[in-house]
């Protein structure tokens, strides 16, 4: 697919879904929505880890960032989208931060410290629990939405716009010259450098790129619930996103809508299983393990994820020679 | 002066964490992010095992064998069959197997804190009106220090140590001159499991208590102490256990609790910028 056509297709893909939440009852609208938010944040990840190499265990920190900018903005008067350029700036200013640390460190150093980012943030909140209310959170009071549209549809369109910006500016990116660094950059470092690509550089736009996309997930999380707290980002939500990006098919946008999907349906289904038994420990429990499983096997078994199991295609990674030294999954990459 | 020896107990249980960290670190190249969820479940076991026949010192020990099987299954089922190609994979599936873990743990266990009884009394004693230290943190020291100790041992005098460091060093030429190269690796993640339940077993009681990610914390203090240290220095991962506990402690005391992530986030950013290879690194060329 060409560049032209995959934007097409993120921008029917859009609209299919805008006309899904005409139809669809609230709940389901609303789990539209949450997929929505989620696409944004994936989306922002699986550039990061799948072009660039960089593999982040903090991105729900992020998310919180976006998801505090936005509630301490709405509820000092600030209309949404000021609200959401708040999200945005503050994430691109503390991505910008870690990314310049981050451009420094490789492999599991970037991975611990990052974790430790994720760890650290019910220890923010409640050290200045006069800003942040420590564990209780905010809540972010929403104007209703105009006209007859309900709510979650309100929510589902706000989501599904954003995510729409997100796809569509990360395409373009990702297209043009800026993905062919980042992919030169995670393949061969000393390579790309001798090529005339700023390496340090390279990696410090794909952390703040990414960020800024995860802070811009977190703000559609503060509108969804209408409510902001530590607890809704948690250590295991920065797990997920990994997992769902990598189980989606890393390095690719069709990868991290899949992911995005799973997200939502995983959890969704686990629920519906445990619905008819009286198993309180399960609930929860069990998405989690059913992810682990789905990561670890598709990490050993199939490191291209869903969006290479395409059966009449020829996986997208062995297109022509020229992609080829490009868009390799990880695990087939030479060694350094 | 109580915080000091707080401190020291604490970094006593991050070191023998930190030197968890490093032994499967240095013979594949691997930080086990599962570390921190596979002591949880040993120490689960061990805590049902004292539960059930009123010794704690047969739960201790369950633990610890539950670590040197969950180790050696770890490795055998899924560690082995990672891609080494990129340090990411292998990141990716330690945390695959950290949701197994806790989800598993969640389902079986609950997700609400259970106590976490001590073997000893934590009160401490006091010296002319100073409190010092409890019977608890003498056992803290005497545990690790004994780990460490044999570990140094097994490592240095022994032929099996020997062989570990070959495989770890050169795979090939020490499977070529008759060494079980994957037989060591699956020994080494089981030490190492092991170690890293005992260092479970040491630190729930003075935390909350068993809890499914109880120990995330306490994976990151001691990630923490293994980069302070160097992630290839048994020595320096101890050192750099006793620092963060010592910080952590001087901090929570001076700062208040809530304050010790973000301090160990600061020191973990602080050692990486200034000294990627750790405090007590030797130089080293940095690969491509």
């Amino acid at each position: 697919m060409s560049g032209k056509m995959k934007i097409a297709t993120i921008v029917a893909g859009v609209a299919v879904v805008v006309v899904l939440t005409l139809v669809f009852p609230p709940f389901r609208t609303y789990q539209l929505a949450t997929v929505g938010a989620y696409l944004c944040v994936t989306a922002g990840l699986t550039v990061l880890t799948g072009l660039n190499g960089q593999l982040s265990l903090g991105h729900g920190a992020l998310m919180a960032t976006g998801a505090y900018t936005l509630a301490l903005s709405v509820n000092a008067g600030w209309p949404l989208t000021a609200a959401f350029a708040a999200a945005l700036v503050v994430t691109t200013v503390i991505g910008g931060v870690v990314g310049l640390a981050a451009a420094r460190l490789r492999g599991p150093y970037l991975a611990g410290l990052t974790l430790a980012v994720a760890v650290v943030v019910p220890a923010i909140t409640s050290t200045f629990d006069g800003t942040f209310n420590s564990d209780q959170g905010l809540s972010v009071a929403l104007e209703p939405p105009p006209g007859t549209v309900t709510v979650e549809q309100w929510q589902a369109w706000l989501a599904w716009g954003a995510a729409l910006i997100v796809l569509v500016l990360l395409q373009l990116l990702i297209g043009g010259r800026f993905g062919r660094e980042l992919k030169a950059v995670r393949d061969d470092e000393t390579a790309a450098r001798l090529a005339g690509v700023g390496v340090a550089r390279t990696q410090v736009l794909a952390f703040v790129v990414s960020a800024a996309c995860a802070g811009i997930g977190g703000a559609l999380f503060a509108v969804l619930a209408q409510s902001v707290s530590p607890g809704a980002f948690p250590l295991s939500l920065s797990l997920f996103l990994v997992m769902a990006i990598v189980i989606g098919g890393l390095g690719s946008l069709a990868g991290a809508a899949w992911g995005a999907v799973l997200l939502v349906a995983l959890p969704a289904l686990a629920h519906t299983v445990t619905e008819g038994i009286d198993a309180q420990r399960l609930e929860g429990n069990l998405p989690l393990a059913l992810f682990g499983v789905t990561l670890i096997v598709v990490m050993l078994a199939a490191p291209g994820g869903i969006a290479a199991l395409r059966p009449f295609k020829r996986s997208p990674f062995k297109r022509s020679p020229f992609t080829k030294a490009g868009l390799r999954p990880l695990r087939k990459r030479s060694k350094a | 002066m109580f915080l000091t020896f707080d401190g020291l107990s604490r970094g006593a249980v991050y070191a023998a964490f930190a030197l968890a960290l490093v032994l499967i670190w240095r013979a594949t190249r691997i930080v086990n992010f599962a570390q921190g969820a596979m002591a949880v479940a040993t120490a689960y076991a061990g805590f049902e095992v004292s539960a059930a026949t009123g010794s704690y010192w047969l739960g201790f020990a369950v633990a610890i064998a539950a670590g040197l099987i969950l180790g050696a299954v770890t490795e055998r089922v899924v560690m082995r069959f990672v891609d080494h190609s990129s340090p990411l994979n292998g990141v990716v599936v330690a945390l695959g197997l950290v949701l197994v873990i806790q989800g598993g743990l969640g389902m079986i266990f609950g997700s609400e804190f259970r106590p976490a009884e001590a073997p000893f009394s934590r009160d401490a004693f006091t010296v002319g009106g100073v409190a010092l230290l409890s019977r608890f943190d003498l056992f803290v020291f005497a545990a690790v220090g004994i780990v460490v100790v044999l570990l140094a041992l097994l490592f240095t005098r022994t032929h099996t140590g020997l062989r570990m460091r070959a495989a770890a060093f050169a795979p090939d030429v020490s499977r070529l001159l008759g060494v079980n190269v994957s037989g060591m690796l699956t020994l080494g993640w089981a030490l190492a499991a092991a170690v890293g339940s005992l260092a479970g077993m040491l630190v729930l009681p003075t935390e909350l208590g068993l809890h499914p990610n109880a120990m995330d914390i306490v994976f990151v203090s001691s990630f923490t102490a293994a980069v302070v240290g160097g992630l290839d220095s048994a020595i320096g991962s101890v050192l750099g256990g006793l620092i963060v506990g010592l910080l952590l402690s001087y901090v929570s005391g001076y700062l208040g609790a809530t304050v010790a992530p973000i301090a160990v986030l600061i020191l973990l950013v602080v050692v990486l910028l200034g000294r990627p290879g750790g405090l007590f690194s030797r130089s080293a060329a940095r690969t491509v």
